[in-house]
């Protein structure tokens, strides 16, 4: 056991049980897998990703290149830092070689989102953290602290002298005042614009009553980063053996796990922070080696399998000498953590005594305080947290004032430190710069050998920075080590950039409660319980849910839709037709903006009447089509497709508000307000005259596009003669709250007559029968009205609308455009894929040929006895009666192209 | 998430806006009158430089009302939000 039997922040009188790849071994809480292996012995994690080679713990926190772990229970977890997992009772998890896998089962947790705003975010509770949020705090103003440790502290968890009282006392006041938030176990991992920064905060692992994690979304007035150092490692040949750890991480397993890591030290640095680790280690009863680089003295190698064994040391005079070891430890220098200040856009600047990248040119409204600022004295940091909070404070409008500090031991280094990124004795293809990559020096040679001179593409030749700890301890060495291969000073070549998040976050926690049925909403009509009832199946069109059919007893869709279509066309068949989008148009000018924006005239609409209309885009094509009803002279309801009626509605506001604000006009969007009921067959009449006596349903009365208030099933209704099948119909429109009573009176009315209710697939093959196109089905945004043959529809008296100049674009003009046409594939009973290409040849040996057009709606057609589709086509009119050939799912199929009316071409069965 | 200051209902998070593309270009009084190559000009090209742009925007989310900006492409930046109704303003940068 390497555990001591005192001192660290551990509670030893409680045991928590887990196993480690398959053994069993006993922790304590407060104790990270990590330090729970390291107290056990284990230092080996797993194998690396490419070599294979053993890898252990080399550090304590985020920064750990090498400790992955997959968890397998109590719920399956991959690519998760045993630096950073707090242990608990019953975890099991096995060391990962890189790669790790999801669960196959559904996540039980729940996740959760949280808001925060706040004057002043201070992110890491260390010790500038800590006076940065006091001094908000007592200024008044609302303060969010957040922290990624499960408790305050920061560095001083990991020294001997921590400060705990001051450290308690100033938590203690945070946390009660009202008007600061203290977030444990919340690392904050992307800053994302005007002081909007995400933190993901860990809140359980063995109870499901509470969210596991939550993701923090904090809008800060002023950010402060306070976010420490990581220390960077010296790249050596075998640098990447179990036992080789960072100087301050076995500091910290000492002080804050109770954990001596190894008993015979060796400890390689260039700087004065590790002989306290040295000192530390050594008070604890283990004996330590000091290899200096700043004395000449170098660690060329390592020997050992498993764990380290033992220290190839060479002198100045080139003496090399092998020290047994159980520990190596490691530290060349300290790169402040930049990553959010810099995702923040501060700027950086290469500083040569630190050998690192700090802070240069603060953004707006963000400060960076303590180490992550290159300050290193806990008492500069210490002081500098209360100085970045009175500025960020001075910009509210507050005034802060310095809290008393502690006074704390230690001052400037004695000795500058050496900045020594690789040390050029060895094998490079030994001297590893990013352990889970299992890249080396040699890698980054091979790079600026074929002529990279960037950073970025060093990085993504080398994969050197991409694995889950983003380079955090590679990223600034490689540079290093490009910028000594290529002569050139590393503060021009820079570092790779620094983007979120800064550490690992699970989909599952970005999800939150978004996710199953409450991924999206979910919009059904007033019908919808009787259509569950009446075992339709369901279509998603957008967010709605719209019956698609309903079969009965074990028929499928194709004869479902058969039965369902025969009905109609020979009786009456009923459907919901509530989603599709409704626009109430008021105002005097309702008709002119109508007018503007449709192809046809609009204005001249009579009040009772009802016009088909289609809208295009600027550049002439087709974005939509639907009708109008003139209500009033001051009244329009207008129809959109079900998937474009917030698109269109938003379209109309916007020439409303931008370019013509001078007209006098008011939109409301009322789909929900109407239940709309296609009744549609030869019946129809019948079914409608059973439920609203008092309506004169004859033709003469009631003609084809018109429409008659009415009283349907002894509630208001309004009542349109229009037909998107080709058959004598009516669309019975009424207050949503009474639609399921008189839907159900139309059921039971229409009963006698075999009424068929009827989902979107027959509405589609009945409209297709009739050659009626679904803008977005057989339109892709580029076809004109006069692609679709419908030159009727677009107006030659108006002088302007919008799309008509485009309609004059030599490319609109073209013969050869793809225009809408029917195919009858020449065997009656293939029905083609829709997405079919079409060309002009079944012979395999001319192949490839061009394409023509393809399929764009297809069916098999119960009024026809055979299958049809529609398609565009080029020049499609003019090949009317052409064969030419489908590529259906690797079949070559004939067909005879048609015009795209197939049945009924007279309209001989519009009034019934 | 940027904060974009909507003329009409202050800060709001950009996810509420739709972006609207480029400022001041109106609808041609006689498109009929326009050559083949003028009438593309306005339906398809437009402008996109480095720097302050000005732009139209939709509070879709939230008020409705569009407004216009001028944005700094580089920093994203805005660095001044006016009604439909207003000229666009000199920036300083």
């Amino acid at each position: 056991m390497t555990r001591l039997a005192s001192g660290g922040r551990i509670d030893r009188a409680t045991d928590l049980h887990f196993t480690f790849d398959g053994v069993d071994y006993v922790g304590h809480p407060g104790d990270t897998l990590a330090s729970a292996l390291l107290a056990n012995g284990v230092h080996r994690v797993a194998g690396s990703i490419k070599l294979g080679r053993p890898r252990g713990i080399m550090a304590a926190g985020v920064e750990d290149a090498n400790a992955l772990v997959q968890v397998d229970a109590p719920f399956p977890e991959p690519m998760v830092l045993a630096t950073t997992l707090e242990l608990y009772e019953g975890l099991v998890a096995h060391g990962l070689s890189g790669q790790g896998r999801l669960a196959d089962d559904p996540d039980p947790a729940r996740y959760d989102a949280m808001h925060a705003h706040c004057d002043v975010l201070v992110v890491g509770a260390g010790p500038a953290g800590l006076t940065a949020a006091l001094t908000a705090a007592r200024a008044g103003a609302r303060v969010v602290l957040v922290d990624d440790q499960s408790e305050a502290g920061g560095s001083l968890l990991g020294i001997e002298e921590g400060h705990n009282d001051w450290v308690s006392a100033v938590v203690a006041e945070l946390r009660a005042n009202p008007e600061v938030r203290v977030l444990q176990r919340t690392s904050a991992f992307g800053y994302y614009d005007d002081g909007f920064v995400l933190a993901l905060e860990r809140r359980t692992e063995t109870t499901t009553s509470l969210a596991r994690q939550r993701i923090w979304r904090i809008r800060a007035q002023q950010v402060i980063f306070a976010t420490g150092a990581h220390e960077r490692p010296i790249v050596f040949a075998d640098n990447d053996r179990p036992g080789i750890m960072l100087a301050g991480a076995a500091r910290t397993y000492l002080h804050r796990y109770g954990v001596l890591p190894g008993r015979n030290v060796v400890v390689f640095t260039t700087n004065d922070s590790a002989y306290a680790a040295a000192a530390d280690l050594a008070e604890a009863g283990a004996a330590v080696t000091l290899v200096d680089a700043r004395d000449g003295s170098l660690v060329t190698g390592t020997t050992g399998g498993d764990h380290i064994a033992g220290v190839e040391i060479t002198d100045t005079a080139g003496n090399v000498e092998v020290v047994e070891c159980d520990l190596l430890l490691v530290s060349g220098g300290w790169n402040p953590t930049v990553h959010l200040y810099s995702q923040a856009r501060g700027k950086l600047r290469y500083d040569e005594a630190v050998g690192a990248f700090l802070p240069d040119i603060d953004p707006r409204a963000v400060r960076v305080a303590g180490a992550a600022a290159g300050v290193f004295s806990l008492q500069a940091c210490l002081a500098q947290g209360v100085a970045a909070s009175v500025g960020a404070l001075a910009e509210q409008g507050l005034v802060g004032s310095p809290p008393e500090l502690p006074v704390a031991a230690g001052g400037a280094d004695a000795r500058p430190p050496l900045v020594l990124w690789a040390v050029a004795a060895g094998d490079n293809a030994a001297k590893f710069v990013d352990l889970q990559r299992d890249a080396t020096v040699a890698d980054v040679l091979q790079a600026t050998g074929a002529g990279l001179v960037s950073v970025e593409h060093v990085k993504r030749y080398t994969t050197i920075g991409t694995a889950h700890d983003q380079g955090k301890t590679s990223g600034v060495i490689a540079s290093g080590i490009v910028a000594e291969a290529l002569g050139v000073d590393i503060a021009s070549l820079g570092t790779t950039t620094f983007r979120p998040p800064y550490t690992s976050v699970s989909f599952a926690a970005l999800a939150g409660r978004d996710r199953g049925d409450n991924f999206d909403p979910v919009r059904v009509t007033a019908l919808h319980s009787w259509h569950v009832e009446h075992g339709a199946l369901f279509e998603n069109v957008g967010q709605w849910k719209r019956p698609w059919y309903y079969p009965q007893g074990d028929e499928d869709l194709d004869a479902a839709v058969l039965r369902e279509c025969a009905a109609t066309r020979t009786s009456v068949g009923m459907m919901d037709g509530s989603t599709l989008g409704k626009i109430n148009v008021q105002g005097a000018d309702a008709g002119e903006l109508l007018d503007r924006l449709y192809t046809n005239l609009m204005s001249t609409l009579k009040v009772g009447f009802i016009r088909y209309g289609a809208m295009c885009g600027m550049d002439g094509m087709i974005i939509d089509d639907g009708t109008v009803t003139r209500v009033s002279e001051t009244e329009f309801v207008l129809t959109t497709t079900t998937g474009n009626a917030a698109k269109i509605l938003e379209w109309m506001e916007e020439f409303l508000q931008t370019e013509w604000p001078e007209l006098d006009v008011s939109l409301t969007s009322v789909t929900e307000h109407w239940v709309t009921i296609p009744l549609v067959g030869p019946r129809s009449r019948d079914v409608l005259a059973a439920v609203a006596p008092d309506l004169d349903v004859s033709n003469d009365a009631f003609g084809f596009m018109t429409w008659r208030d009415a009283t349907v099933a002894g509630v208001s209704a309004r009542v349109c003669r229009i037909s998107f099948s080709g058959e004598l119909a009516y669309e019975v429109n009424v207050v949503a709250w009474d639609g399921l009573m008189v839907w159900q009176a139309l059921y039971d009315a229409g009963q006698p007559y075999g009424l068929t209710p009827y989902g979107t697939e027959t509405m589609h093959v009945l409209r297709a029968e009739k050659g009626y196109p679904i803008i977005g089905q057989d339109t892709d945004g580029g076809q004109t009205p006069q692609d679709l043959g419908m030159d009727w529809l677009v107006s030659k008296k108006k002088v302007d609308f919008i799309g008509k100049r485009s309609f004059a674009r030599a490319e609109n003009l073209r013969p050869d455009r793809k225009q809408l046409v029917g195919l009858l594939p020449v065997d009656g009973d293939v029905v083609l894929a829709e997405g079919a290409q079409l060309i002009a040849t079944d012979d395999d040996a001319l192949l490839p040929v061009p394409m023509l057009g393809h399929v764009t709606s297809s069916y098999r057609s119960a009024a026809l006895g055979r299958s049809f589709a529609l398609a565009l086509l080029r020049s499609g009119r003019d090949r009317v009666g052409e064969t030419l050939y489908a590529w259906n799912e690797g079949h070559v199929t004939a067909v005879t192209v048609t015009d795209s009316v197939l049945f009924d071409k007279e309209g001989a069965r519009l009034d019934g | 998430m940027q904060l974009i200051p909507c003329p009409y209902c202050g800060p709001r998070e950009e996810a509420e806006f739709h972006y609207g593309g480029q400022a001041h270009i109106a609808y041609p009084q006689t498109p009929q009158e326009l050559s083949d190559f003028e009438w593309a000009q306005y339906v398809f090209f437009r402008d996109n430089p480095k720097g302050p742009f000005a732009e139209r925007w939709h509070h879709a989310a939230g008020c409705r009302r569009w407004f216009r900006a001028v944005r700094d492409t580089a920093t994203h930046e805005l660095l001044a939000v006016y009604r439909q109704d207003q000229p666009r303003p000199e920036v300083v940068r």
